[in-house]
């Protein structure tokens, strides 16, 4: 059975992975799954697994009435960029630059990958 | 050669309704209308004379048929062009090319909401970003944040300087009798402020207003030839539109907007540089906007943002005059901003803009975004002097 981008998406964060997509073409990357590559077109694309291991691009601790909790951009070793969330800490302690590696969060009504702080990070 | 757009068109008119707080029970479509009449007037025309229309909004599906039935007008030119805040501006291009072709002699571009009378939430039309919406980031702020903050980093921008974005906006508003925000701020006002998606508080936000705002555009002849009530026709020399991204984790690198592709195709038609602008209105959603059109329109280099607004330049009395009604950090943000950046930009050229003229004011650059940084387009207007 061939899945679309989004269900390609889904299986890979069911099991606690992010998905990108490589363009056999160019070898353009993306995270965010489709069916034509957005730098030459081509629809010749395969669709992995990142090892969920990056750093923190740009970051932010948002504020509600349910407390404080970070927002993240995370630039993954294979070069996409994803959103996230740095949890297991204070989330006004997460900086730009920190090595991070992605798990398995299905605590919530959605399976999601969801970033921890690397240890010497 | 000179572009053929160049000055090929003018704005003969322009009108708002209900800045702040619209009066009690109107609808987005009374503002519209309202405004359409000030700008009508203003310009010497009516609606009968109107054969072009252009309209955005969060409101209606189809604006333009709900905008078209309630004023009775059947353009035979009709653009709803949706860049979110950026639309007007970029309306001002299509209705250039529009003219110039032969598809249309007046245009009608014109916007309103009631987002404050309706309980201050953000109207946007639904829609889903799957990868994103796990983390529930709170659009549009978290997004503009992330900017902030990675702005900050690699430039060493400091939260003083975005809070000096809302202080001189107020400052520009307070000679403003029309603008919604007019207390004291300081900057410590705007540090302390409620944080919302750090670095910025509730203070780096646009404010939350109703409001309503047209422009009548039409050919530079016959926009010299009117006899509105206004201050005179004033001549779009450039226009540029860009757009790269929808959603924040799509933007390849958060310092940089579309902005350097729509600038630059704007001065290019235009035939001027950043040198050449006596005042600026660009779209102030939040404190780090102005900084990164500030950068990426030319007027400094990237990462200067900060210091430039943080030194006065961008003040009442500094050598870049920015957001001169206020901008929609105190003067209005109804949803979308844009449209005002362009009505203030024609009252400063026409002279007519109070305490808070610039002097001499001959080349204004007025600048649009849309959405999360995503959508950028530029428009300079100039008088008949600089046309």
């Amino acid at each position: 059975m061939t899945l679309t981008p989004q269900q390609h998406a889904a299986a890979a964060r069911e099991a606690g992975h992010v998905a990108y997509q490589h363009c056999e073409r160019c070898g353009a990357r993306t995270a965010y799954l489709r069916v034509v590559c957005p730098v030459c077109g081509s629809t010749d694309l395969t669709f992995h697994h990142s090892a969920g291991r990056g750093v923190v691009y740009s970051t932010t601790t948002l504020h509600s009435r349910e407390g404080a909790r970070d927002v993240s951009l995370v630039d993954l070793d294979e070069g996409v960029r994803v959103m996230g969330t740095v949890v297991g800490v204070d989330p006004d302690a997460v900086r730009i630059g920190a090595a991070v590696q992605g798990r398995l969060d299905d605590g919530g009504d959605e399976p999601r990958v969801v970033f921890t702080l690397e240890a010497d990070g | 050669m000179a572009d053929p757009l160049r000055a090929a068109v003018a704005i003969a008119g322009v009108g708002e309704a209900g800045i702040g707080i619209a009066p009690e029970g109107s609808t987005p479509l009374d503002l519209i209308g309202e405004a359409t009449a000030v700008a009508l007037d203003d310009a010497g025309l009516a609606t009968t004379d109107v054969d072009a229309l252009f309209t955005a909004s969060a409101y209606y599906g189809m604006p333009n048929l709900n905008v078209g039935e309630y004023l009775g007008i059947r353009p035979r030119f009709s653009d709803s062009t949706n860049l979110g805040g950026a639309s007007f501006l970029s309306h001002v291009g299509h209705a250039a090319a529009a003219i110039v072709s032969g598809l249309a002699e007046v245009a009608l571009i014109v916007y309103g909401s009631t987002q404050r009378s309706d309980g201050g939430r953000l109207k946007s039309v639904a829609e889903s970003f799957p990868d994103e919406q796990l983390y529930a980031p709170r659009y549009p702020v978290t997004q503009y944040a992330l900017a902030a903050a990675r702005h900050m980093h690699e430039f060493g921008t400091t939260r003083e300087q975005l809070a000096a974005v809302a202080v001189a906006a107020r400052d520009w508003g307070r000679l403003n009798p029309a603008a919604f925000a007019r207390d004291p701020l300081t900057v410590d006002d705007v540090l302390s402020s409620r944080m919302l998606s750090a670095p910025l508080t509730v203070r780096d936000c646009c404010l939350v207003t109703d409001g309503a705002g047209a422009l009548v555009v039409t050919s530079a002849e016959r926009a010299r030839g009117l006899r509105g009530a206004g201050g005179g026709a004033i001549f779009v020399l450039g226009f540029g539109e860009a757009h790269w991204h929808r959603s924040i984790s799509q933007m390849p690198d958060l310092t940089v907007t579309a902005a350097t592709d729509s600038g630059a195709r704007a001065y290019a038609m235009a035939g001027v540089g950043p040198g050449d602008v006596d005042v600026l209105e660009l779209y102030d959603a939040f404190t780090i906007n102005p900084i990164l059109f500030l950068e990426d329109l030319g007027f400094c280099g990237k990462g200067e943002g900060g210091p430039f607004v943080a030194e006065g330049r961008t003040s009442p009395g500094g050598t870049h005059p920015v957001n001169t009604n206020g901008g929609g950090l105190s003067y209005c943000h109804p949803g979308m901003y844009g449209i005002f950046t362009l009505i203030e930009a024609t009252r400063q050229l026409r002279g007519e803009a109070g305490d808070r003229q610039v002097p001499g004011a001959e080349i204004a650059l007025a600048h649009g975004n849309g959405a999360v940084l995503s959508a950028q387009s530029t428009v300079i207007l100039g008088t008949d002097a600089a046309a």
